[in-house]
């Protein structure tokens, strides 16, 4: 039956994400074409090629390392802090300028939906870089003793959930603290980094301080591998951060990693029900679940599970999966045929290893990478769901009956990023977050994320904190 | 979830009421604001909104409640109710028109062979200060003078001093008292200030028979919020789900605009579910709504934005 209150199709035009037919590297303060191959990358909502990228090759890596390394020694290290932070005022108030244009080419190469590229991606990616403005010319004021030096060339590897964001997270407070920076985006989301070096030269940033070099696995390699280095940022996997951990090892150069995650989203029985429904929803199918935050383990006390789990199959009856540029959509596409069999294969060990599975019914479209929003209830701590970091809009229920079990639940997992805790009683949101081991405990919320907040993880969710004052220890040599 | 069974008990007694009220699930402030900021985000155009506008002139309770309200006045307000638009036959009539007792005659003559029903404030309203047998005595004048809806006052003062009972008993009293009229029943949440406030309030009214729970009288800012709003349908959603019955939410007070009034109806659509998007079961008290939802509705069917001078002013 037709719903009575038809959205009409609310489409935000493509034609503002002004895409070229080609994009290229950002070397030494201007674009050139890489010695790798020549790659399409394309849209997830339906397959179809966006542009074409000129792909970094070792010998560029090489280039881009010399150039940050020249940039550091002649420049940007010696520049005083007051100087540093007007460029990145100005980069902020570009993105804030172009935040149209990059909200929808965000869109397009991620599948993510507009709402939230608009709405959260480029408003925080701008944030960041505020924040880490305001911190430049105060850093011997920031707890780490009088004029701390920056510690050098940083090579940064990002993810492909939220391209510019993570651009920004890594940018930001290195700039601001005086390194220079080779940054390589993620090979299927290129194009956000490549729009930004874009501004970056637009706002006269002196050649090689930021490097963008597009390129698959091998070359973010070769990148952390890179001896010219004195630092390396990664978020992504927790299997490549091993990788390498393993391969910095000795060589005293510094690392900060910040991986994966299976949060825990515990519901006591007095918690404010409509507000926790939507935090799970948010926690979890927020960018289509591709959050290493997400809370992918609903902990539920056992006496509200029923009441929560009918909520929550009548909340997402009203989720609204599809197009990602309709402004009316909730739930986009998964980023790569990649991610998408990886979420139907543990899915499929869910089924098998006996969780009950549940989708609402939502027409998803034929070409494209599309996974409908799913809960498995009768989850045991010993399946692979409640185990694994699915990465995807896929969540686990399991039951607690007391707080010490909740607790213990919570914890057991190799991972420690973040939490989420719904009670209205205030004592015992501060007896949990005290217990849980995970980088970020929210309380009555999730997924919120601020510049002036410190993000990052326990365990194998990673080590370094990114946001606040505490992410200026990671690029400051202290 | 609650139990028919668990309902019939828990009016029984002020303790039982009041441990009824206090074991609803709290509402978090800070999260009831941003589902409404995420709800107002939706984008509704072209046929979407064409519909949303027509309904929204449906479910307008064209009021006008001032000390200097005329005879003359009301009846300018009911030929308006009835043809909103006199260039536009196409364009509905509203659900009602609602003023002070003293007035409900003269509605009902001019509203007379309609389908614009009359809705009448009553129970001292918008105070609610006067005793019981006043306030009933108010609620059969307005019904005998032939008004179709009755518009109460919960008492403020006896909710926040935690008399749950007595505030249940007057609203029992005045359903009593409609006798066939539908009645409405006035939180004033802009007075009950907090949201776990507005949703025991909510309760205790569907809880006493109350057809409707309304936000505001329109007299106290703040009035109908989105988070309060949002607080009201979910409570009729959950009181349906809990007895099978389906009652109305009447958001009233600073609804001005046809923006407003399609954010409302995003709500209602995705927070109660589309059988409240009816007249029968969600109304707008409003005055100058009317006139820029018959503006928006001239533009979304001819193009062209009139202006203010072409809706005409009562």
């Amino acid at each position: 039956m037709a719903p009575r209150f038809e959205y009409a199709p609310a489409p935000e035009s493509r034609d503002i994400a002004r895409l070229k037919p080609s994009y290229q590297i950002f070397v030494d303060g201007a674009f050139r074409d890489g010695s790798g191959e020549s790659i399409k990358t394309i849209n997830p909502a339906d397959e179809t090629p966006l542009a074409e990228v000129s792909e970094a090759g070792p010998s560029d890596v090489d280039d881009a390392v010399d150039s940050a390394r020249r940039a550091f020694d002649g420049v940007w290290g010696r520049l005083p802090g007051r100087e540093r932070g007007k460029y990145l005022f100005r980069i902020a108030r570009a993105i804030q300028e172009r935040a149209r244009e990059l909200a929808v080419l965000e869109s397009l190469d991620n599948g993510k939906p507009i709402r939230e590229s608009r709405d959260v991606d480029i408003p925080l990616a701008a944030a960041h870089f505020f924040y880490y403005a305001g911190w430049a010319d105060k850093l011997s004021h920031a707890g780490f003793g009088a004029g701390p030096r920056p510690v050098g060339v940083a090579g940064q590897v990002i993810p492909w959930n939220f391209p510019l964001l993570m651009a920004s997270w890594k940018l930001a407070p290195a700039l601001a603290c005086g390194n220079t920076v080779v940054l390589k985006p993620a090979e299927t989301t290129p194009l956000s980094a490549l729009v930004l070096a874009e501004i970056l030269a637009a706002a006269d940033l002196p050649p090689g301080v930021v490097n963008v070099l597009a390129g698959g696995p091998a070359i973010g390699a070769a990148l952390v591998a890179h001896e010219g280095l004195d630092k390396v940022a990664f978020t992504g996997s927790t299997e490549v951060g091993r990788t390498i951990q393993r391969t910095l090892a000795g060589t005293g150069r510094r690392l900060t990693l910040e991986l994966g995650g299976k949060a825990a989203n515990i519901v006591f029985d007095d918690a404010p029900i409509d507000q926790a429904v939507e935090g799970i929803v948010n926690g979890i199918f927020f960018n289509q679940g591709q959050v290493c935050c997400a809370g992918s383990r609903l902990l539920v006390q056992e006496s509200v599970a029923d009441e929560i789990v009918t909520a929550l199959q009548r909340r997402l009856s009203t989720l609204r999966v599809g197009d990602p540029l309709d402004k009316n959509t909730d739930v986009g596409a998964i980023n790569s045929a990649a991610q998408l069999a990886k979420i139907r294969e543990l899915s499929q060990s869910g089924e098998q290893e006996g969780a009950r599975r549940w989708s609402p019914d939502c027409d998803l479209p034929d070409r494209g990478y599309w996974f409908a929003p799913t809960i498995f209830t009768d989850v045991s701590p010993a399946n692979r769901i409640a185990r694994e970091e699915i990465f995807g809009p896929v969540l686990s229920v399991l039951t607690f009956r007391t707080p010490a079990e909740a607790v213990e639940k919570a914890n057991n997992t190799p991972y420690g990023l973040s939490a989420g805790v719904w009670t209205e009683k205030g004592s015992r949101i501060l007896w949990m977050a005290q217990r849980l081991r995970a980088g970020v405990v929210w309380a009555n919320t999730f997924n919120r994320f601020d510049p002036t907040a410190p993000f990052g993880g326990y365990k194998e969710s990673g080590f370094g904190r990114e946001g606040g004052r505490h992410g200026l220890e990671a690029y400051l040599d202290v | 979830m609650l139990q028919q069974a668990d309902l019939r008990d828990v009016t029984r007694d002020d303790t039982s009421l009041r441990r009824f009220l206090h074991g609803l699930p709290g509402v978090d402030q800070v999260g009831a604001e941003s589902r409404a900021a995420l709800l107002a985000t939706r984008s509704i155009k072209t046929t979407a909104k064409a519909w949303a506008l027509d309904i929204a002139i449906r479910m307008v309770d064209l009021t006008t409640l001032e000390g200097a309200d005329t005879p003359g006045k009301v009846r300018a307000l009911c030929a308006k109710a009835r043809r909103p638009d006199p260039s536009d036959p196409s364009a509905p009539s509203v659900a009602a028109v609602c003023v002070y007792p003293d007035l409900v005659a003269t509605a009902v003559e001019a509203v007379h062979g309609s389908p614009v029903a009359v809705a009448s404030v009553a129970t001292a309203f918008p105070s609610g200060r006067a005793s019981l047998p006043t306030k009933l005595h108010d609620v059969k004048d307005a019904v005998a003078a032939g008004a179709d809806e009755i518009d109460m006052v919960i008492d403020r003062g006896a909710f926040l001093a935690g008399r749950y009972l007595q505030v249940f008993e007057e609203i029992v009293a005045t359903k009593e008292a409609c006798g066939p009229a539908h009645l409405k029943v006035i939180l004033e949440t802009g007075e009950l200030a907090t949201l776990d406030n507005a949703r025991r309030a909510s309760w205790l009214a569907l809880l006493a028979g109350g057809d409707f729970v309304k936000t505001s009288t329109g007299k106290v800012t703040p009035s109908a919020t989105p988070p309060v709003a949002l607080v009201l349908l979910e409570a009729v959603r959950d009181f349906a789900g809990a007895t099978g019955e389906r009652r109305g939410v009447k958001l009233a007070g600073g609804i001005r605009t046809a923006k407003q009034a399609v954010r409302f109806l995003v709500m209602v659509n995705e927070v109660a579910g589309e059988h409240w998007l009816d007249p029968s079961l969600f109304r707008f008290g409003a005055s100058s709504l009317l006139n820029d939802l018959l503006l928006q509705r001239h533009k979304t069917h001819t193009g062209a934005y009139d202006g203010p001078d072409y809706v005409t002013v009562e």
